[in-house]
Parts: C-alpha cells; structure tokens; sequence
C-alpha cells in the first residue's frame, strides 16, 4: 500500500521531576500518495512531535510510521521538511541551499544545475540565485526553503509551520504558492499550523488535535485546496462554508483551551 | 586584623592619591567639553545639514545617533602629544606652548653673615645652571670687600647642590658666625627661602642647600620628548638594541605568539569539537578546560620557567597553554550553537553523519571561532610581553624590561608603543580576516 500510514503512535516521556507527559495517544492516519493534511490544535496538542516522529527525529514509545510500506526509523530524503525559520545554511547562496540535497547525492554538477535553476524558476527567485541567504526577506528565505525541499525530490513533504512567521501579506501569497507547488508536483504534505484560516485554505484533509493527551479530536474532508488552486484565495474566503467550517473549528479549539484552563483552576 | 589596617593605610594613600588628581582630571573634562562647544559652533557655522540623523530631535538616549566623531578622536590624539610635547619641551613644538622649563644659566642671591657682635656682611653667590652631562666650570667671580667672601658654584639642571658659602670667608663657623638671611631674607636651619631661581634651604647644621627651579617640565629620564623616542627608534632600527635589532626582538615576540596560537589552535579546535559533539568528551574535559580558563597565563609562567627553562621551548609552552583553552571553549559553544533545525533540515535533505559536520556544524562554529582566535591572540600578545619581562634573550617584552634597568625611558616608551600599534594591528587583522571568511556572522 504506498502512501504515509501512521499508525497507533503514542508517545510517552518522563520528566526530571519524576512526572511524565502523555504528548500523543494512538494517532492513526492513513495518508494516500499526494493528500495534502493540515494539522490544527491549541498548543501543547503534540502537533510538532507528531511531526518530529514522522521525520524520524524521535522514536514514538509505541506504533509504527510505514511510508511506502517500508519502517520508517530515523530521518531520511524521502521524507523532506520545511521548518519556521533559520533553517537555511546561511554560509552558503541560495543556489547551494537548493543544491544541497542533491550535492549530498554525489549528483553531477550539471543535472544538479539544471534541477536547481528550474526550482528557482518555479518559485521565483531566479536573479537572487547567487545571493547571500540573509539577504533575502522572510518570505524569500521560505521559498528558498521550499525549493531546497523539493530539489530532493522527497515523496512526504513535512512543513512546521512554514508561514508562521511571515507578514500577512506574504503569508497569503505564499499559501498560494504551497499550493501550486502542491498541485504541480503532486507531492504529499503534512501541513502543521496555528491559523485556522490556512488549515481550511491549505487543506484538502484537515485534522484538529486536542491535548492531554494529544489525540485527533476530529477529522474533515474539505473543498478549498482544490478551489483554491485555480483561484484567488481571497474569493475561496468569501465561500459561505468556508465561513462556517471556520467558526465551528475556532469554537471547537477554544472549547479546548478552556478545558484546559478549567483544569489548571482545579 | 593587621591586615584590615594595613590595607586600610594603603587605601587612604590611593584616596589621596586621587584626590590630588582631581583638579588634573577636572581640568581635562573641562578641555573636553569646551573643545565639543567649539567644535559644534564650527560646524553649526559650517555648513548646516540635514540628512537624516541630523534633523533628529531626540539624541539624548538614541543609542544609534550616537558614533564616534572624527574630530573629537583626531583633537584628542593630537592632544596627547601637544602635552607630551609641552612638558617635555620638544622642538617640535613652538616654545611659546612649553610649559616653563627648568632654570638654565647664571644666577644669583645674596646671603648675609653675622658674627657673634652683630656685626654683618654681605656676599653674593653666582649659580651656573647647565644641562646634565655638560662639562662646566665654575664661573670666575671677584672675592668682594667684607669679611663674607663671594662664591661660584655649578649644579646640573633638575638637581640641587650644597654649598659651604663661609669656606672662603675670612671668618668661619669657629669663629661663631652664622648665616642669618638670604636676599635679606631671614633664614634659620630647616628653613627655606624663595630666591630669584628657585630656592636656598639650610641643612640643620647651617649648611645651604641651592635648589634652582625646576620648572614643570619632564626631566627626560621621566619623560623624554617625542622626537627624542622617534630619535631612539632609529637608532634601534639600525643599530639594534642588547645583540639584537628591533625587527629581531619584534620578530621573536610575534614568531611565539603565532606559533603558540597556530598549536593552541591545533589542539583547541579539535578538543572543542568533541567537547560539542560527544557527551563523554564534554564530562572528560569539562572540569580540566573550566579550571584552566580561569587561571591567568601569567600564573603559569614561574612553572613553566621551572619545567622547560626561559628558552623559545618554554614560551611557546606557555602561549599554547594560553590559547588552548580559549580556542577549545570557542570550538565547543560554536559547535552547540548550532541550531538543531539546521541539523534536522539536512538529515531531511539526506546528509551522512561526516557530511554534517563537513557542511553545516564547521561552517556553523567558524563565527565562534573567529571570535575566539581574536580573544586568543590578544591574550597570547600580552602574555608573551609579560614573559618577556620576566626572562628572555630577545623579544620587545625583555627589551624594555633591560632599558627600564638602565633608565633609558626613551627605549621602555618606544617599546611600550610598538607593543600597542602591534596588539592593535593584530586585532584590525583579525577582523579583516574574520570579515572575509564568515560574512554570514551574526547574521543566522
């Protein structure tokens, strides 16, 4: 069965004081080849371990991540990751950031320049390409970002909050161009975000999480991503269920939080 | 207890100390102040301008309105040695702007002796006042009329001489005569009187003590004048200092301080490495690089002489020990400075374990680093000047250390200079160095 399955993930820990967090119980998704997930939930929900687990950066107490019907174990190509931010190698351009993963291939110059330039082509940064990375704004290092992800040519794209510090006015254009790149390349992403907003906009299956433990709370299949692709994200917005599936999730996270509150006063 | 009291004499003696300086540093902020008003009335006159910073109403507390002035920098540079120049009464200054100098030449006073009967005369005294180190003769003076004969005596500029003025006359001290005024002035034993050129004191046994004014010049065995201490430069240049030329002693003292760097490096770098990389490493070491660091190299110096003798062996020993830990301590936070999503990122993108090292936690600690060797060399410089001093054959450290023996001021100043371009100069270097290969830094 190709595709990302995770299945029945829990993730236990001790703390120094003896204590010990529960961050995820028996998270199960089944994801098919080029399903793009958003993954929603008030902090502390076990979103980015989650994440971390699925890249191989931690080993989950109990379960199994298989993509492509093989074990996933530790960190490896197929599974690529954008992060937040300062992720690049600010010691190299912009054109060695994009090659790095087929440089770490022993790929030949050539074809490595070919892959390069064409990924620059696609997210616009072709004249910055010999550019220092720190000379690039916030929302370009994020490009670039995408583009070194991509160059890798990876089957599960993972994406920590990659918008999550931009302005609003980048952080609308590139939800764009995550799904262009999405519809184009036709890769599968897990999308892990705070915004409720590009949650609904970036995914074609959305999950919200809830903690203590951390567990999916509640699953949608949703229209927008698709809508998206070949319109202006603004009009998707004016979509009268985007409007409704907004207030349910916004009151459903804040349900959440009060829960949590309630529990601390208790 | 003794202690606390014998500290709290010392501390009254540096208060006081301060204390007389104030007027001094008073004085100096004066001039600094009133410069910086003249300056911005100049510049107000000058041309007005109205770029940016300028038409800022808020200065007072604007860290980024506030840079280092130009002129404030040049006037007090140029201050330093006009004052230098002024109290040392260098030639290359106009003698209106020295500062009164020693007393030079003939003068004299008058003293009057008195015999049991109260009967008096006077005698005159001529002082010839001449440079130290001129061969002189006393001037020739008529012996006079009285029974108080006139005297001649010489004394070498900033010095003091005695003078039994009643030798010559024709009654002596036997006779029960005593000197009773000079310049009639009176004057007893342990006293002293203002003449024209100074001042006369008597010794309590009535012996007078001729000290010429000495002015508020430097004598240039304090202080020799800056075209003297450039004179010296040449000299040294030239002609060597102790078996040795400057480039010599220059070149000794830089040859250690690189040498003992480049193998601190050597061993520091990797040492800070596994330090950062490796858990075991970091508990070996940790304790032996934490007690190390905090002890001066300086300290190091007595064991070091004691094991591996004054020779280059034993010097280079010392500045290895002193850029060691340094290097190692700036190789292990650079390599834990490394932010781990740069590490995920490039396991994600299918990095091995060496190319991970290769391509982002080298790169990664070279800002570190930098830092470091910067910190390092200036450390291994004073240290290898202070080595110096203690023993060596050759070197800018023991050069100024067997002048100051032999009070040849001008050699210990010219060093004391060079010593600072050089430190200086070995900083700027290392920013250069540090700007071309780690553009990147600060900037992650």
């Amino acid at each position: 069965m190709a595709g990302l399955q995770i299945d029945k993930l829990s993730m236990r820990f001790d703390l120094p004081n003896g204590a010990s967090v529960q961050a995820l119980k028996d998270v199960s998704i089944d994801l098919k080849a080029g399903e793009l997930l958003s993954v929603l939930g008030p902090s502390g929900c076990g979103k980015t371990t989650l994440l971390n687990i699925v890249a191989g950066f931690l080993a989950p107490t109990s379960g199994a991540i298989t993509l492509n019907e093989k074990r996933v174990y530790g960190p490896g190509p197929e599974r690529g990751m954008v992060f937040q931010q300062g992720a690049l190698f600010e010691w190299m351009s912009v054109r060695e950031n994009v090659g790095f993963g087929p440089r770490m291939k022993g790929m030949a110059e050539k074809p490595k320049r070919e892959i390069v330039d064409h990924l620059l082509n696609v997210v616009g940064l072709q004249e910055f390409k010999e550019k220092a990375v720190y000379e690039l704004s916030g929302g370009m290092q994020q490009r670039v970002a995408l583009a070194r992800c991509l160059a890798n040519e990876p089957d599960v794209i993972l994406m920590d909050e990659p918008l999550g510090a931009l302005d609003a006015l980048t952080r609308e254009k590139m939800q764009g161009l995550v799904l262009k790149l999405w519809k184009e390349t036709g890769k599968t992403i897990i999308l892990i975000t705070h915004s409720v907003e590009e949650a609904l906009l970036l995914g074609e299956r959305l999950i919200v999480m809830a903690p203590r433990p951390g567990r999916i709370h509640k699953e949608y299949n949703l229209p927008f991503a698709e809508m998206g692709v070949g319109q202006d994200l603004r009009e998707v917005k004016k979509h009268p269920d985007f409007a409704t599936t907004r207030e349910e999730i916004l009151s459903m996270i804040w349900d959440m939080e009060e829960e949590i509150m309630g529990g601390k006063s208790a | 207890m003794n202690v606390i009291f014998e500290l709290w004499g010392e501390l009254k003696a540096v208060l006081l100390t301060i204390v007389g300086a104030i007027p001094y540093i008073a004085g100096y902020i004066l001039l600094i102040l009133a410069t910086m008003f003249v300056w911005s009335f100049i510049k107000r006159m000058l041309t007005p301008k109205h770029d940016y910073s300028s038409l800022k109403t808020v200065t007072f507390g604007d860290e980024s309105s506030v840079v280092s002035n130009t002129a404030a920098s040049i006037i007090s540079i140029v201050l330093i040695f006009v004052l230098w120049g002024a109290f040392t009464g260098s030639k290359l200054l106009p003698g209106f702007m020295h500062v009164p100098g020693p007393f030079e030449g003939e003068g004299t006073f008058t003293y009057t002796s008195t015999l049991p009967d109260g009967t008096t005369d006077d005698a005159q005294v001529t002082v010839l006042v001449h440079p130290v180190g001129e061969d002189v003769a006393d001037p020739v003076v008529e012996a006079g009329d009285g029974f108080a004969k006139n005297d001649s005596m010489t004394i070498g500029s900033y010095r003091s001489a005695l003078i039994r003025v009643a030798d010559n006359d024709d009654t002596t001290r036997g006779d029960g005569a005593v000197i009773t005024a000079i310049d009639g002035k009176p004057i007893v034993p342990s006293e002293n009187v203002k003449i024209d050129f100074g001042q006369v004191s008597m010794t309590p046994k009535g012996t007078l003590n001729v000290q010429p004014s000495t002015g508020w010049q430097m004598e240039p065995i304090w202080l020799p004048s800056p075209e003297a201490v450039w004179k010296r430069l040449g000299e040294i240049a030239t002609d060597g200092y102790r078996n040795s030329t400057l480039a010599e002693h220059l070149g000794f003292s830089l040859f250690r301080v690189i040498v003992g760097f480049i193998l601190g490096s050597i061993v520091g770098i990797p040492l800070g490495y596994a330090m950062g990389l490796s858990s075991w490493f970091r508990g070996w070491f940790d304790p032996i690089v934490e007690f190390m660091r905090p002890v001066p190299p300086l300290a190091l110096i007595p064991l070091v002489i004691i094991w591996a003798g004054i020779g280059e062996v034993g010097k280079i020993i010392l500045l290895f020990l002193a850029a060691l830990w340094i290097m190692a301590i700036a190789a292990r936070s650079g390599v834990s400075g490394v932010r781990i999503s740069k590490v995920h990122a490039a396991y994600s993108l299918g990095a091995s374990k060496w190319q991970i090292m290769r391509y982002v936690i080298i790169p990664n600690s070279l800002p570190e680093i930098f830092t470091g060797a910067r910190v390092a060399m200036g450390v291994c410089w004073g240290t290898v000047v202070a080595a110096e001093l203690v023993a060596a054959e050759k070197g800018a450290g023991m050069m100024i250390m067997v002048a100051s023996k032999f009070q040849s001021t001008d050699i210990v100043l010219m060093g004391i200079i060079l010593i600072g371009i050089i430190g200086f100069s070995i900083d700027m270097l290392m920013r250069w160095v540090e700007r071309i290969m780690v553009p990147w830094k600060g900037k992650g």
